[in-house]
């Protein structure tokens, strides 16, 4: 009790050096969460991929399309309960320089799309007049909210890969079922898309992007994907059929050396937080060598120093760490509401969390280290004779 | 009167664990500014240098990259007729139409994929481009089915060995050479003959045209002339350098917003450890202070010798990290790029800009750290300062 109490003195001591270096351990460790849900949040799309589905793309890549007539063959391969499918629209909307005007635009199976993704929760009455509707689309409840669209708006699009200029009335607004569903895709009808693809150009006439199977069973994934590909091995298009997982961790390892880089950066932020820390208590342990030789003289042990310095540091880390970790999250949130559609989910994990506290208190514990061992090794008398 | 130099230098050695866990902190954070500022500058430079003042690209209005742009073969015959187009020796337009997609490999090391761009050319291209220099092998012939392959991706794909087989499209491709670009975009593709490309993925139109000007002032009437013609009206001319300079825009962009949004935010950190430093100085000095004051040193070269203190620890600091991240500049980073979808190998460039912004922010930290603590310096009473002791 005494030590505890002896310690609190201690850091108050020089209030403004220990409010900085609070200050400094704070900012420290509420950029390092900010950098990890970054990393976790580029893999979100792996994390919240269903377990009973798999996509079938071209095996060249998944720039070319596969035949329609796939279809009706992939829906008769056992264990495959439902076949559904989408294409990549792209597309411009409004000014492309800016961020926010980048979401996903896809031409899906108005039948299929939302029972094969059952995370993407729309109104019975919405989905019924979006699968009446030829020229209709959803949209997400984030980017909805972001880009003001509401149902009956009408939403012009400049196409690319689909030449030509597109009007999309929006009558649904899709919602996740948590947090980690994607809102910021927009939906439209594959028909409505190939209808006038066939007009401009016949040739592209069929085309789906890719197809989204589910299974009944998740242990045959493995035979199913076999399946599948052998038997459009020497067909004009080859598939590569791959779980969602899979296919999701494709994208993400696209960008690995990016990832690794903020990954390493993360890890040079617990470096400054240390030599912050470190620093303080270096100094204050110089101050107090006197002190501690004045404890060790009136028979207090070595723990007993041992604990005051390490009880500063751990104080110092532990307020810096709960005061970074407490504005990880109003920062992460300022900047999913700045880049709405940058990352898709944007939350700060449970292991952020928990990786953050540790590297508070491991600091903490390092930072100590040092001054403790002078402290333990100097001699009473030598203590005694320093000056400050 | 100004505080001799040797006394600010002294004072910075007296306290050596201190100074160096400073230091520590600043050169930490002007490491990863610098890094950053490079690698966004890497990604800049090595698309710029693709592109030639020399030449244009013809693709589909409203299309961002040549991986969605499409124009059809009456269009592209049109464009060769134009007299903005050089003639070469042999009398034909200086202009090649080419296929533009992307195709999965698996990088080695790792069952990743990577996705690597696939150029079909025409037989000018090579002239175009003359910064395309063979490396090892041969140039492919045109009218077979034969590939040459860019050095990163020999480098970073697997299966990619001279006399190999690749499949994709509709056919087996012979790998017969590896070709250098010169640090430039290229180095990242595969290249190959346009009309055996279009054939294999089943694309009868081409994905662009790049063609060599007269002279770069024929540039705009190009342009001109392709708005007035309605069978080209959908296409769009852009300078070549233009066009990968666009390309470099929203990878550079995002490494360099996030990049520095983080090392300001790690600034502050460095800041406040230089602050601490320098409050400490203070405190501990006090006396010194008192005794400076007493024998008739002014406030102002009290605040001068903590000021000049601390930016020598944060020029130091700066210094120490421009020089760790010039190691950089021997690391080759290859990720997809954001712009075109496919794979880009790009270095960390270190320019002199780059140097002199990192120092210049290094100051910064150093005069921002320290002002505070120099004041507190130059205010102490010469009395309360000499009794503290």
């Amino acid at each position: 009790m005494f030590i505890l109490k002896l310690v609190l003195k201690n850091a108050l001591r020089h209030k403004l050096r220990t409010f900085l270096t609070i200050l400094g351990i704070s900012i420290a460790v509420m950029s390092f969460g900010f950098l990890r849900t970054i990393v976790t949040a580029w893999s979100a799309g792996v994390e919240s991929s269903a377990a009973n589905r798999m996509i079938v793309r071209h095996a060249v890549s998944f720039i070319f399309p596969l035949p329609y007539a796939y279809r009706e063959q992939l829906s008769r391969i056992p264990g495959i309960t439902m076949v559904s499918y989408a294409n990549w629209f792209g597309g411009v909307y409004k000014d492309p320089a800016d961020f926010k005007n980048f979401f996903p635009r896809l031409a899906v199976d108005p039948e299929t799309y939302f029972e094969i993704y059952p995370e993407f929760t729309l109104p019975p009455d919405q989905l019924a007049t979006f699968k009446q509707e030829r020229g209709s689309c959803v949209v997400g409840a984030k980017i909805a909210q972001e880009l003001g669209f509401k149902i009956g708006d009408a939403i012009p699009i400049d196409g690319d890969i689909y030449p030509g200029r597109w009007d999309f009335v929006v009558r649904g607004i899709y919602k996740g079922k948590d947090a980690s569903t994607d809102e910021t895709q927009m939906l439209f009808h594959w028909n409505y898309l190939n209808e006038r693809i066939k007009e401009l150009q016949p040739s592209r006439e069929g085309n789906v992007g890719w197809y989204i199977l589910r299974v009944q069973n998740p242990g045959d994934m493995p035979v199913i994907a076999r399946t599948v590909d052998q038997s459009y091995l020497n067909s004009r298009a080859g598939t590569k059929t791959e779980t969602e997982k899979e296919f999701q961790q494709s994208f993400v390892s696209m960008s690995s050396a990016i990832i690794r880089s903020l990954e390493v950066v993360s890890f040079i932020i617990i470096g400054i937080i240390l030599l912050v820390l470190a620093n303080t208590i270096v100094m204050a342990a110089r101050e107090r060598t006197t002190e501690y030789a004045v404890l060790k003289t009136i028979g207090f042990s070595s723990w007993h120093i041992v604990g005051l310095i390490s009880g500063e540091s751990l104080l110092i880390a532990g307020i810096g760490g709960l005061v970074g970790l407490a504005t990880t999250f109003p920062v992460a949130a300022g900047f999913a509401t700045m880049f709405p559609t940058f990352f898709p989910v944007f939350n700060v994990e449970t292991v952020t969390i928990i990786m953050a506290a540790l590297v508070a208190t491991v600091a903490g514990v390092i930072a100590a280290l040092f001054p403790t061992i002078r402290a333990l090794r100097m001699s009473i008398a030598d203590g005694l004779r320093a000056i400050g | 009167m100004k505080i001799p130099f040797a006394y600010i230098w002294r004072s910075l050695w007296a306290r050596r664990l201190t100074t160096a866990l400073t230091l520590g902190g600043i050169a930490l954070v002007a490491f990863v500014f610098a890094a950053v500022l490079m690698l966004s500058r890497g990604v800049e430079e090595t698309l710029i240098a693709t592109g030639s003042n020399d030449n244009a690209i013809v693709l589909r209005k409203s299309a961002n990259s040549e991986l969605v742009s499409q124009i059809d073969r009456d269009g592209a015959n049109i464009l060769k007729t134009f007299p903005e187009i050089a003639t070469l020796p042999n009398g034909k337009p200086f202009a090649s139409t080419e296929v533009y997609v992307i195709i999965n490999l698996s990088k080695k090391g790792s069952n990743d994929m990577g996705n690597v761009s696939v150029r079909g050319i025409s037989p000018e291209a090579l002239q175009l481009r003359p910064q395309v220099q063979l490396l090892d092998g041969r140039w492919f012939t045109f009218g077979t089915q034969e590939i040459i392959i860019g050095k990163n991706i020999a480098q970073q794909f697997q299966k990619c060995e001279l006399g190999q087989d690749i499949r994709f499209g509709d056919a087996s491709w012979k790998i017969v050479g590896y070709f250098d670009g010169q640090g430039t975009a290229f180095d990242s593709e595969i290249w190959g003959d346009v009309e055996q490309m279009g054939a294999a993925f089943g694309r009868p139109v081409f994905s662009s045209a790049t063609f060599r000007l007269t002279s770069p002032e024929a540039f705009e009437a190009a342009k001109l002339r392709i708005q007035q013609d309605p069978r080209l009206a959908y296409m769009e001319l852009k300078r070549e350098r233009d066009y990968y300079e666009e390309q470099s825009k929203l990878m550079s962009g995002f490494i360099r917003i996030l990049g520095l949004v983080v090392t300001v935010i790690f600034s502050i950190g460095a800041m406040i450890g230089a602050m601490i430093t320098m409050y400490a100085a203070v405190a501990n000095r006090t006396v010194e202070i008192g005794t400076m004051r007493a024998l008739g040193f002014k406030r102002r070269s009290v605040l001068g010798a903590f000021l000049i203190e601390s930016i020598l620890l944060s020029l130091a600091g700066g210094a120490i990290g421009i020089a760790l991240a010039s190691l950089m500049s021997f690391i080759r980073i290859s990720t997809t790029n954001f712009g075109t979808f496919s794979e880009l190998a790009f270095g960390f460039t270190l320019a002199p800009s780059v140097i002199i912004s990192t120092l210049l922010f290094a100051l910064l930290m150093g005069i921002v750290g320290g002002f505070l603590p120099a004041v507190r310096a130059s205010r102490l009473n010469i009395l309360n300062a000499l009794r503290s002791a």
